[in-house]
């Protein structure tokens, strides 16, 4: 589906670190990305391995202290990095735009959803109150609040938690983004509503051609609304594939590892969960070498000296940072 | 998992749970919150039982009454063969030795002041036991959990989040309880830490013999670790059984569409799986329909509203069967083997 679409959004090389001149710790290590029109792109990993970090960066919404120190971030020919932040501001929402993870301290307690939807849209276009309300309407409409002419003058806490990351969905795509970020869209939500939420993003991806970025730790999502996935561990990406090579052939052994961690509600009941032994590595001591060597269950002697790189493995985009990639195999 | 004829270790019998029904001084009364309406379940001696649902099922409540933490508005809760629903404070106490709770949070759940071995023998100066007894339980219980005794005089924040969870497993196990309530013990912690868990706790089971009442919204976490398990939908257990019963042949349309919501990790299946969506979201506790409770959200019901011998009844534009509406079913079958309270227990899609 995605040979013909033109790239969006094409992170290069990008490296972020935390602190001062003196004491720099790295964060983000030479991580590419990119997103194509129509395309879900997933980022999988655990906390803080940056795969939220990586887009707050890109967007130049991260903390302070947290700075690029290497790489770019094009959107339609420019260099986010490089904008001041008034063409930043005027890109955000239009251009790119992103759903947070926790709806309810991303929705302001005293300002009612209406409110909320319509500043963001008087913020950019050139609209009266009532065009803007009339549009807000539309929006909660769009993402299924049900009676939304009574609904949009509703507080964040008449909302149910559903119903709040749709209001913030609506307000994410009241400008049309081209690539709209989810970090963890749905990780507070029920299954149930965690279904009627990532439906609502597919449907409207396919309705507005925009690219979703898809961020969670959750593979069963992944497996079934992503096109390609990039898996971070430790501030880098590990590997990145398409999601029928990731699941079905996977070339690096973080991946591996993670498949056999969780439980499966469709494998044999009793079977033994094996967990990734230790803990994820300290971002300010990171080991020589390869950062999953530690951790790692194909682990050789010279893993814990070498360099790794994001390396193809196939002629069809299916990258992997392991020197063994033709060792692993996610039988053994 | 083949229970032979014990006796249960904990029994909930009808326990309703009403939160702020008074009735004031000027006879004003409140209808006030229905959380746990007529539960029924019994655990047995090394077993788990799963307790599952949606925000605002009740399964958290219904913990917390099974270790008398809260008091059921009417009811009886066994343990160890006695009713303790009434027990005195003093009486309550020395059970609870035998009853303890490991909660979801393991950065909020431990004292951020007290070093490792004071959280984890707390529980044993509580319960009046000897200085160096209570050294050699500490470290007993922190060994059991996979952490080093020598690691006791840190503080909590010193921990990862899935060490953490290990200290408040500890605390809990350090009495050497014969009942642990986990409330969402791994939700807060990632997927390589929650399998780590996860095998620890059925290590300990497998040595202690403890049983377990575990809370949890993950339904392939408390498959893998579950013996038996309950559905909770809106206060009420609308069914519960074997964990093969449930998860191979669930009879009730809310377990079905709960189970069809779960993404698989596979993306051939995935992509070629039916979901069987579910109307709405989960109702209020305040205001919970008349009939069965999952009927506003039932695609089962609207589909027998379709077959022309059924009495039906219009809500709105929809038609469901009159005895949804009006009957609230109760739970037909085993509990030990599979139960279930619906109308249309053996329809299918």
């Amino acid at each position: 589906m995605s040979n013909a679409s033109k790239i969006l959004l094409d992170i290069r090389h990008l490296s972020v670190a935390v602190g001062d001149v003196q004491s720099k710790t790295p964060l983000i290590r030479d991580v590419s990305l990119h997103v194509k029109a129509r395309e879900t792109l997933a980022i999988v990993g655990e906390s803080g391995s940056g795969k939220t970090l990586s887009f707050l960066a890109a967007l130049g919404i991260a903390p302070n202290n947290v700075k690029v120190t290497a790489g770019e971030v094009l959107f339609e020919g420019d260099d986010l990095t490089k904008l001041n932040p008034n063409e930043l501001r005027a890109r955000r929402g239009t251009a790119i735009s992103m759903v947070f993870q926790d709806p309810l301290s991303a929705l302001n307690p005293v300002f009612s959803i209406g409110t909320q939807i319509i500043e963001v849209l008087r913020a950019h276009l050139p609209m009266t109150h009532a065009q803007a309300r009339a549009r807000a309407i539309e929006l909660l409409e769009r993402v299924h609040i049900p009676d939304p002419h009574r609904r949009v003058d509703d507080y964040p806490h008449q909302f149910s938690g559903g119903m709040r990351q749709r209001a913030l969905i609506a307000m994410a795509i009241a400008l049309e983004p081209k690539v709209l970020i989810a970090d963890e869209p749905t990780t507070a939500l029920d299954v149930t509503v965690q279904a009627q939420v990532l439906e609502l993003l597919s449907q409207l991806r396919e309705e507005t051609g925009m690219a979703l970025v898809l961020i969670t730790h959750d593979l069963g999502l992944v497996a079934r609304h992503a096109d390609r996935v990039a898996v971070f561990y430790a501030g880098s990406v590990v590997e990145q594939a398409g999601v029928q090579d990731l699941f079905h052939e996977p070339r690096h052994p973080y991946t591996v590892s993670l498949f056999r961690t969780i439980p499966r509600l469709d494998s044999p009941a009793n079977t033994a969960l094996t967990p990734i032994v230790g803990q994820p590595p300290n971002l300010a001591q990171l080991p020589e070498g390869c950062p999953f060597a530690p951790r790692c269950y194909l682990v050789k002697p010279d893993c814990g000296s070498a360099q790794v790189k994001l390396v193809d493995t196939t002629n069809k985009e299916h990258l992997s940072a392991c020197h063994y990639w033709p060792e692993v195999h996610p039988e053994s | 998992m083949t229970h032979p004829a014990h006796t249960p270790l904990l029994e909930l019998k009808n326990i309703c749970k009403t939160f702020n029904d008074t009735t004031s001084w000027r006879g004003r009364s409140s209808k006030g919150v229905q959380a746990v309406a007529n539960a029924t379940l019994s655990l047995y001696p090394n077993e788990t039982l799963g307790l599952v649902g949606e925000t605002g099922s009740g399964k958290s409540t219904l913990g917390r009454i099974a270790l008398r933490l809260i008091a059921p508005s009417s009811g009886t809760v066994m343990f160890e063969g006695q009713d303790i629903t009434h027990l005195p404070a003093r009486l309550m106490r020395e059970k609870r030795q035998r009853m303890q709770m490991v909660f979801q949070d393991p950065y909020g759940s431990l004292d951020p002041r007290m070093s490792v071995d004071k959280l984890v023998s707390e529980p044993l100066s509580v319960h009046d036991v000897s200085y160096a007894e209570r050294q050699e339980k500490m470290q007993a219980a922190l060994r059991q959990v996979g952490l080093d005794p020598s690691l006791a005089h840190r503080y909590p924040h010193e921990f990862s989040g899935g060490q953490r969870q290990r200290i408040g497993i500890a605390r809990a196990m350090v009495l050497d309880p014969t009942l642990l309530v986990l409330d969402e013990p791994v939700s807060a912690l990632d997927v390589s830490i929650q399998a780590q868990v996860l095998n620890l706790l059925h290590e300990i089971q497998v040595r202690t013999q403890v049983s377990y009442l575990f809370i949890a919204h993950d339904l392939s976490v408390v498959r893998h670790i579950s013996h038996r398990v309950a559905v909770m939908y809106l206060g009420r257990i609308v069914e519960i059984g074997t964990r093969d019963a449930i998860y191979t042949r669930p009879k009730h349309p809310y377990t079905v569409s709960l189970l069809s919501a779960v993404p698989i990790p596979d993306p051939d299946l995935e992509r070629t799986r039916k979901r069987i969506p579910l109307i709405g979201e989960i109702g209020s506790a305040n205001n919970t329909p008349n009939g069965c409770r999952f009927h506003p959200r039932c695609p089962r019901a609207r589909e027998m509203a379709q077959q022309p011998s059924i009495a039906k009844q219009k809500i709105g534009s929809i038609e469901i069967p009159i005895i949804c509406t009006t009957q609230d079913p109760a739970l037909v079958g085993s509990e030990q083997e599979h139960a279930c309270a619906c109308h249309f227990p053996h329809q299918t899609f």
